[in-house]
């Protein structure tokens, strides 16, 4: 039982149960006045302990309890085949498709504009402002607009999608490797130089192994913000499938508890995926000889 | 001594560094002859331009006045013929390669093929005494044995010019004098041209052939000293008065400069 003294699952533990116990109270809270209203219009009689239960069962409740989320998620994850549209597996391998797919786009993007930025000093001059001002438009305002124009020309379905995650996710990965690229220790580079090494063994040999630990730090922000680019990609009217459409029907239906638990799934989708990074992480910082 | 076996060759070298505090002026009217088998120590006081000079011949740096010559050579075109092995004030070896991997670094870049790497790999670490140490990563050894891979990196591709950086400053005293003993008798092996910086007076002494006695800024050559010691050296030998005399000779000299200030 060492590993139970040693890992967090005690901290996490407690976090979790304090969390679920306010979560209990702000459903009771924030449900009584619809409840007390009905009971007042019906003339139903009504104790404390009425209204709690009452506000932890209801159909469409502003805020729903936990155990209904839980058993919303159980009914559409294991409830029905999973390719039915009624499934969270269903739209959830939608989305994760568009969001390792964006995810992939923008890693690529992100590397090649690092390297171009840190090796052409045009480069660094002319394109880094232009990276830093993509970032400032609200991906809400062009999610639309990728949406609508390349549907216009034919292309539908995952790809628009994945350009949005990747407009995202490219620019921690560029940020953090143009960083990572100019890390290494000024010995190091002297020592390049002293053996007459081209740009590109330099490269190989030295820049890209010193920038792994900040590739890392960038993958696991950008898997994350990937998965928010995919599932802003799916709100715009039109899609279908996808977390991001689950979402919007939620809540034309006032389907409070499905929205909850499709936001359950997204947040157990990039917890994983960070977690997926931390592993390859240590994997390859084990073969790099990093002290355990 | 016939002119081929001139291996580098300052006249007159300047070096002014611009800085945002104003011109600094690191090295002035430097004149310096090193002739093949030649174990030159620079040794000064702290900052003044004795690292710059090893970097001038080097080419890590360029000089703003005089001319330097390495090899009959810019010292531009000898660095791109691979002239020298350098060896820095730290080991400097990559962390995520073992210590095979980083004897192998000069060899991959040279392109030289793979079992001719594990050849020259397995033969450098035999000379710096560290077989048996191939899979190890860089944390995994203790400071001296770091700077010994050092050592052995430079002489991978087995330079005639080894241009070194205080290797030793960082070590302690006793550690220090094992890898002067050591590294004493691997340059009576291989009789390598050697440029060696320090600011240890007994390092200085027991190590070289010649010593050049460097002034602070602007650094300036005070003296150049002639070892009178043999050419096989003891660490016992540091007790014995022509040992003591060449100390004191080197002890004036510095003093002599810093009295510039």
């Amino acid at each position: 039982m060492n590993w139970l003294r040693t890992s967090s699952f005690f901290s996490i533990a407690a976090v979790l149960a304090f969390t679920t116990v306010i979560w209990y109270g702000a459903a009771v809270y924030l449900n009584s006045d619809v409840l007390i209203d009905k009971y007042e219009r019906k003339k139903i009689d009504w104790n404390f302990t009425k209204l709690v239960e009452d506000s932890w069962a209801m159909k469409r409740p502003i805020m729903p309890a936990p155990h209904q989320i839980m058993l919303d998620m159980k009914k559409s994850i294991f409830g029905y085949k999973i390719s039915s549209k009624r499934s969270l597996v269903y739209h959830g391998w939608v989305t994760i498709s568009s969001t390792l797919v964006g995810f992939a786009m923008g890693a690529v993007l992100g590397i090649l504009l690092a390297v171009g930025i840190v090796h052409v000093s045009t480069l660094n001059k002319s394109v880094l402002p232009w990276i830093i001002a993509s970032q400032t438009i609200p991906i809400l305002a062009i999610a639309p607009m990728v949406i609508v124009v390349l549907g216009a020309i034919g292309v539908t379905g995952l790809l628009p999608k994945a350009i949005i995650s990747a407009y995202l996710c490219f620019f921690p990965i560029a940020i953090g490797m143009v960083k990572g690229l100019r890390s290494p220790d000024p010995m190091h580079l002297d020592l390049m130089k002293t053996y007459n090494a081209s740009k590109s063994q330099t490269f190989y040999k030295l820049r890209w192994p010193t920038s792994t630990p900040f590739l890392f730090a960038s993958f696991k922000v950008s898997i994350a913000i990937s998965l928010v680019g995919a599932i802003v990609g799916e709100l715009p009217a039109g899609a279908r499938a996808g977390l991001g459409a689950r979402l919007l029907t939620g809540s034309y239906y006032g389907q409070t508890v499905q929205i909850w638990s499709a936001l359950f799934v997204a947040s157990i989708i990039a917890g994983s995926f960070v977690f997926l990074m931390t592993v390859m992480e240590s994997k390859v910082q084990k073969r790099m000889g990093v002290q355990a | 001594m016939n002119e081929s076996a001139r291996v580098v060759d300052a006249r007159k070298v300047d070096l002014v560094f611009q800085t945002s505090d104003g011109p600094v002026h690191a090295l002035s009217e430097i004149d310096l002859e090193i002739n093949k088998g030649d174990f030159i120590s620079l040794i000064g006081p702290s900052g003044c331009g004795k690292t710059t000079l090893l970097r001038l011949i080097a080419d890590l740096e360029k000089p703003t006045g005089g001319d330097i010559q390495v090899n009959e050579m810019t010292p531009e075109e000898a660095r791109l013929q691979r002239a020298y092995g350098y060896v820095f004030q730290a080991p400097a070896l990559y962390p995520w390669r073992t210590v095979e991997g980083n004897l192998k670094l000069p060899l991959e870049i040279m392109g030289i093929d793979k079992t001719e790497q594990a050849r020259r790999s397995k033969e450098v670490l035999e000379m710096v005494d560290l077989s048996g140490f191939e899979k190890k990563f860089p944390w995994q050894l203790s400071g001296g044995m770091q700077q010994r891979v050092s050592i052995a990196r430079a002489l991978t591709f087995n330079p005639d010019l080894m241009l070194m950086d205080e290797p030793f400053g960082a070590l302690d005293e006793i550690v220090r004098d094992q890898l002067n003993e050591h590294f004493h008798r691997l340059w009576e092996e291989t009789h390598k041209t050697v440029v060696f910086v320090t600011h240890s007076i007994p390092e200085a002494a027991y190590l070289s052939t010649k010593i050049v006695v460097m002034s602070q800024r602007p650094g300036k050559i005070i003296d150049i000293i002639e070892s009178t010691l043999p050419e096989k050296r003891t660490l016992d030998m540091r007790d014995t008065p022509e040992f003591l005399a060449l100390s004191h000779r080197i002890r004036e000299g510095l003093r002599a400069g810093h009295s510039y200030d």
